[in-house]
């Protein structure tokens, strides 16, 4: 299905659809774009991406797992667990196609054979995307090095495009045609070949790809070579920044909390560029330096994830792990420098 | 398990072992009693521990699932849940997600001599192993064990010595790093002793688990005895969360010790990139 919105009746379609559901979408905010939960009063910011993908949505920063409620009775202290399985229905409005493609990389991890992750599953089955194609593609952008490409509707239900007056919308799932049989969509007419041209020059735009077939097994050759990771992560400072913008990060830790007699588990992302992500209760440290840690975070993505679930990257080439880095860690050129290193021990 | 991996079972503390200044053995009984009475593990899975409050730990059960009175877990109290979970009583509640992990490979070493090397805390995963050999004794040849502490007083599992030392049917050899008053034992670290005890690798398996150093040196012991790699089994500890292979903390490249492990031989440790 195949149709046609203004720009400003994408912006009451938001709004409407606010009123009645969760609605996650990018506004401007405090000089950036963000992510927020859209209510009266706030539009629509597609004027460049996100600081923080739409992993929220599917995967948000924290939520409860469990609740626990302690009592006292005659017979002796009780417990009594409560599962916080999530409720309710979430739609993204504005996500860009990297981060609609990069939540599935969650999917052969969080749903096996053997184990369902109850909370994550109802999440990802309630939640709709609304995606918008990139136009102008920026310098720190690779989907096309990864499988993609900026106008991929993968992970979408609808795509969006601009084009002349409004966008140009395509329905990618059964869901998206419900979402466009809104009266607010009109007759798509000729601007499907409009948003074709525009999509083909965004491609155009991206320039050449990158070649990262031999990455999976380069990463593993050079696991021992501290001394190529040392200098690929001299200048990380440790903060964490690229794990908690990325779309497809899914580690993530579990804590209690407590107060009197009701205690809450806890699950929240988790930062693998930290010293504490694997930081034993004795005190040794399987991955104690930075350079340990780059390691992983790079290999991880590229080598190991791809090796157990069908050669794909868990990276969505978003960039935004490059340009949100404060100390300028690039995970193209350590990608592509350890494909190209020549070890000389 | 429940269809929520995250959500724990409910058991309570039967009873507390205090085994050294800073062990303590917690025996407990799943509140519910159907599950309780289908509950089946093998030796070498794990299970994670819930002190509501303060979080979640991995231990190994080290019971036997051929004694399925109460399921046994040691814990050393290093942090802020095994502070918490030495604070128990007899009577109190405790989260229990098991069993989790890949159990040792038992029915490989039917009909094999059996050398069990233990250090420290590391003897609890050897214990359930040994029990559940010692219950089932006709199917094993010799077995012997090594098991060493730092002083006398750091020995877990005290209340069993005598009878792992009196028993004709096995060899138990007990060792501390010095000289201590009343030790009527070996004296010496554990891959010294290895090497004074001299077993012989014929039809032989190595069970081994301590602190990594210990480790480190047992293996070449083992490897200057003629022990191959293939006959050498370790079971691995990293820092655990999800305990479900999800969360992202305990893999060693494509492996995560929580599912493929955590216990591993020594041919397929080499295999795997080094990150211990």
């Amino acid at each position: 299905m195949e149709r046609f919105i203004t720009e400003a009746n994408l912006q009451q379609f938001a709004a409407t659809l606010a009123g009645k559901k969760h609605v996650l979408a990018p506004v401007a905010s405090g000089g950036t774009t963000c992510f927020r939960r859209l209510v009266p009063g706030m539009r629509l910011d597609f004027s460049r991406m996100a600081v923080i993908s739409p992993k929220d949505a599917t995967f948000p920063r924290n939520e409860t797992l469990l609740l626990v409620q302690r009592y006292v009775e005659e017979s002796g202290k009780k417990l009594e667990l409560k599962e916080q399985l999530p409720e309710g229905e979430c739609i993204v409005i504005g996500s860009r196609p990297c981060g609609a493609r990069g939540k599935l990389i969650f999917d052969p991890v969080y749903e096996t054979e053997a184990i369902k992750d109850p909370y994550y599953l109802r999440r990802r089955d309630n939640t709709l995307f609304i995606t918008l194609s990139c136009d102008r593609p920026e310098s720190t952008c690779f989907c096309h090095s990864v499988g993609s490409n900026p106008a991929d509707g993968t992970g979408s239900d609808v795509l969006l495009t601009a084009v002349e007056g409004g966008f140009f919308a395509r329905a990618i799932t059964p869901k998206g045609e419900e979402l466009l049989a809104d009266a607010l969509f009109e007759e798509a007419g000729t601007r499907a070949e409009e948003a074709a041209a525009k999509q083909t020059k965004a491609r155009e735009l991206m320039g050449q790809a990158h070649d990262f077939s031999s990455a999976a097994a380069k990463l593993l050759e050079r696991f021992d070579d501290m001394g190529f990771w040392q200098a690929q992560s001299n200048k990380c400072i440790s903060c964490g920044a690229c794990t908690y913008m990325c779309p497809t990060c899914y580690c993530f830790n579990i804590t209690d909390d407590e107060a009197g007699l009701v205690s809450r588990r806890l699950r929240s992302w988790d930062n693998c560029m930290s010293h504490t992500f694997t930081l034993e209760g004795s005190g040794h440290n399987p991955r104690g330096t930075k350079a340990h840690r780059l390691k992983n975070r790079v290999g991880h993505k590229f080598s190991y994830y791809p090796d157990l679930h069908a050669s794909q990257i868990a990276c969505c080439g978003c960039g935004r792990c490059i340009k949100q880095c404060p100390a300028g860690v690039d995970i193209r050129q350590v990608v592509m420098a350890a494909q190209e290193y020549v070890d000389e021990r | 398990m429940s269809a929520n991996p995250y959500l724990p079972d409910m058991a309570t503390v039967v009873e507390v072992i205090e085994e050294t200044p800073n062990i303590k053995s917690f025996r407990l009984v799943l509140n519910d009693d159907d599950k309780m009475k289908t509950f089946t593990f093998q030796p070498g899975q794990v299970g994670q521990l819930s002190v509501f409050g303060a979080g979640e730990s991995t231990f190994v059960i080290n019971s036997s699932p051929t004694r399925m009175d109460y399921l046994q877990f040691s814990v050393m109290r290093v942090g802020e849940v095994t502070t918490r979970l030495h604070q128990l009583k007899p009577g109190d509640q405790i989260g229990v997600r098991a069993p989790l992990g890949k159990p040792f490979p038992v029915e490989n070493m039917k009909g094999k001599n059996v050398l069990f090397i233990g250090g420290g805390i590391g003897m609890a995963p050897l214990r359930t192993l040994f029990t559940y050999m010692l219950d089932n004794r006709s199917d094993f040849k010799d077995i012997t064990l090594l098991y060493g502490a730092r002083t006398p007083v750091d020995l877990t599992y005290q209340e069993e010595l005598p009878e792992w030392l009196g028993r004709e049917d096995i060899n138990t050899v007990l060792c501390v790093d010095n000289e201590y008053p009343g030790w009527e034992h070996k004296v010496g670290l554990i891959p010294n002793i290895l090497l004074e005890m001299n077993p012989s690798p014929e039809n032989t398996v190595a069970i081994t688990c301590g602190p990594p150093i210990m480790i480190k040196f047992t293996l070449q012991a083992l490897k200057k005895l003629g022990f191959e790699d293939e006959q050498i089994i370790t079971t691995l500890e990293k820092r655990m969360k999800c305990g479900v292979g999800i969360c992202g903390r305990c893999n060693i490249g494509t492996k995560y010790v929580c599912q493929d492990g955590p216990v591993f031989t020594y041919a397929q440790l080499k295999q795997l990139p080094s990150e211990l």
